[in-house]
């Protein structure tokens, strides 16, 4: 790629920024809507030169949310770390329980190994409102419905198979030999695991856990169902935005903002790891 | 047994004993696949054994079984008087160098080679000295510093050699060790790592389908087909007792000349009828008759179908009672091999030094009875090598 001539570059570059400007226009127009009051927003033609306010922001994080009908009390960072809660422990327990898993179906045949695999993927097959209603009954008479522990257990249903089966992929590509080596220099197996095998696997697990949260984190009919709004995550909580006297596109612009900003901040993260995964690359024997 | 090979004296401490070592895999299934069937090999302490066969031929599992890495289905692997089957890899004490070198790829070369001295607590200065001097050995002492991914296949596959034979373990497992190197660097290090491995009496099992680097290096090799062991023997003996035609087809550089042949029996003589592709008489070789001095061959029935195997170093040309047609000429720089017609069938004949033969010319060739290899027709086991019967055959 260096030695591509001058115009080359120049036009790469053009057409980049085209296609970055049209797929994040609607974050950038987000992103002014948040600093604007419903007024500027909706005037007509719109504008983006207006007088940035603070006041969706303040409001969302008072808690009071402003309206020429009153005020109206919204629990927007209540929900946000319910969202937070929900979607980190969610990621932790199924990675703690999916990475171990996807190595055991890469490496090991075991009766029904493929079997067992599949039906976890399955579960990423069938329209989650169709086991919504018997789990709500289910839940509530066992009395899970509306607690954090089982709206985590129900988000396994998202998180898990993902894990599973990206990492699975992972581990199937490292070398088994490289593991072997490692065995032979002296070291036991859960070692070599822990060592060898997750670290080779790291680019995978960061991709199967950033699409885990953010499943996760998008996830509205599970909690919707599940949760009362003690227990809501930002998705259903965003309902409230939606008043008898108007809906207010401020705060949900500032919201979204709000929302957008603890995956984001993980996607930049991770990324780091799915680049040294690339460059890592040669694994295979 | 193997007078001159040495390795009989050395009964202290590493034996390396494979005692009817049987892999199958799928045991359960309705096609289970008998990798290794029944491998009997007893390895002396300082031995360097040679697993030879073709792709598919059980070598590498029987190597995998003795590492650890594979379970034994029956039988049983010890170390001395230690059975180590059912120990994990990380208590044989075993050391390994893969096939497809599995160099930990965030590590330098120079940690790659030391990670298990280090590992061990050796100190750190004694492990510099020792990869300076394996990696000397190597050729790979200005590659130290560099990580696995940025360096060529040949030089990963010497670091990963060089990672096992820094170790100091009851046996060495290579796998393929030098299949990613160019010949002329294959043939000066295969020289030095048999100096080393014999100074330092490192019992070495390693894995090969290159015939001449296992007859370069090992002591004994171990010859398999099929997952049977066919033959373990010293490349002599390969070469002058091979077991069965398996063995002999399968050693040696032209192999040797294998054709159908029986017995024929008329009064005192005895001989061979071979035969050509068609099963039509080619050529007639006698052997020493019932009234020769030594008659090894007195037991061979006339009518009696063997096959009958002739090296190509041993044809002796412009010689002799049989007149062959010369088809082909290949001077190969030290040697010239030279196709010949006998009948319908073809002999290949390789004469040292420069040959004169013109293709379409006719040639003598004689076929001294001492070089006859004779095999049953069935069981294609060796009946007789030369002049003597071949009932030591494994």
């Amino acid at each position: 790629m260096g030695s591509d001539s001058g115009w080359k570059r120049v036009l790469r570059g053009v057409l980049l920024t085209i296609v970055a400007l049209f797929f994040l226009f609607p974050i950038f127009w987000v992103f002014l809507m948040s600093f604007q009051t419903n007024e500027t927003i909706l005037r007509i033609p719109p504008s983006i030169v207006f007088e940035p306010t603070l006041q969706n922001y303040v409001a969302l994080i008072s808690g009071k949310l402003v309206s020429n009908a009153g005020v109206l009390e919204i629990a927007f960072m209540k929900n946000l770390g319910n969202s937070l809660i929900l979607s980190v422990v969610s990621v932790a327990l199924s990675l703690l329980l999916g990475v171990p898993a996807a190595y055991a179906f890469a490496r090991f045949k075991f009766r029904l190994g493929e079997d067992i695999a599949f039906t976890l993927l399955s579960f990423r097959f069938a329209p989650p409102l169709l086991v919504l209603l018997p789990l709500a009954l289910y839940f509530q008479s066992m009395g899970l419905i509306d607690t954090y522990f089982g709206l985590i257990w129900v988000y396994q249903l998202i998180t898990l198979p993902l894990i599973l089966w990206i990492v699975r992929g992972y581990f199937e590509d490292i070398s088994e030999d490289i593991e072997y080596a490692y065995r032979v220099d002296g070291n036991s197996w859960l070692r070599t695991f822990l060592k060898i095998s997750v670290p080779l696997a790291r680019p995978g697990i960061a991709a199967a856990m950033l699409l885990a949260f953010i499943f996760a984190w998008n996830n509205f009919v599970f909690a919707l169902i599940l949760a009362s709004a003690d227990k809501q995550p930002v998705t259903v909580g965003a309902l409230a935005f939606v008043t008898a006297s108007g809906i207010q596109y401020g705060q949900i612009a500032a919201s979204i903002v709000l929302s957008v900003t603890p995956t984001l901040l993980l996607a930049l993260y991770a990324q780091r790891y799915l680049v040294e995964g690339l460059s890592l690359g040669a694994v295979k024997g | 047994m193997l007078a001159g090979s040495g390795w009989m004296e050395e009964r202290s401490m590493a034996e390396l004993v494979l005692d009817s070592v049987t892999k199958v895999y799928n045991p359960k299934s309705r096609h289970p696949v008998t990798a290794v069937d029944r491998v009997d090999m007893p390895i002396g302490d300082g031995e360097i054994i040679g697993l030879l066969g073709s792709s598919g031929c059980g070598k590498t599992s029987t190597l995998r079984m003795i590492a650890g890495f594979e379970s034994v289905s029956s039988g049983e692997i010890r170390v001395g008087e230690r059975v180590i089957n059912n120990l994990p890899p990380a208590r044989r004490n075993v050391a390994m160098a893969f096939e497809g070198y599995a160099l930990y790829p965030p590590l330098r070369i120079r940690d790659n080679i030391g990670f298990a001295l280090l590992r061990d607590r050796h100190p750190a200065a004694e492990v510099a000295r020792k990869v300076d001097e394996v990696t000397g050995l190597l050729e790979i002492g200005d590659i130290l510093d560099r990580y696995p991914p940025t360096i060529s296949a040949g030089q990963q596959q010497r670091s990963s050699l060089a990672r096992a034979l820094i170790r100091d373990a009851d046996a060495f497992l290579l796998d393929e060790p030098m299949s990613q190197l160019e010949p002329q660097l294959r043939a000066i290090l295969r020289a030095r790592i048999k100096d080393w491995l014999i100074t330092r009496k490192m019992t070495t099992v390693f894995v090969t389908h290159d015939q001449t680097e296992a007859i370069a290096l090992a002591d004994r090799i171990a010859v398999m087909e099929g997952g049977i062991l066919q033959q373990f023997a010293t490349p002599n003996d390969l070469k002058e007792r091979p077991a069965n035609l398996f063995v002999a087809s399968f050693i040696g550089e032209p192999p040797m000349n294998i054709y159908t042949a029986s017995v024929y029996r008329d009064g005192d003589r005895l001989g061979l009828i071979a035969e050509d592709q068609a099963g039509n008489e080619a050529f007639r070789v006698a052997l020493p008759g019932e009234d020769a001095a030594p008659a090894p061959h007195r037991q061979l029935r006339d009518g009696q179908r063997v096959h009958l195997g002739v090296r190509p170093h041993r044809v002796r040309l412009g010689e002799g009672g049989l007149l062959g047609r010369v088809t082909s000429h290949h001077w190969l720089g030290d040697q010239t091999h030279i196709g010949i017609e006998l009948g319908n069938a073809l002999l290949i004949a390789v004469a040292h030094g420069i040959f004169e033969a013109r293709a379409g010319s006719d040639i003598a060739i004689a076929l001294p009875a001492t070089s006859l290899h004779i095999f049953d027709h069935d069981s294609e086991r060796a009946l007789f090598h030369g002049m003597e019967p071949a009932e030591r055959a494994a």
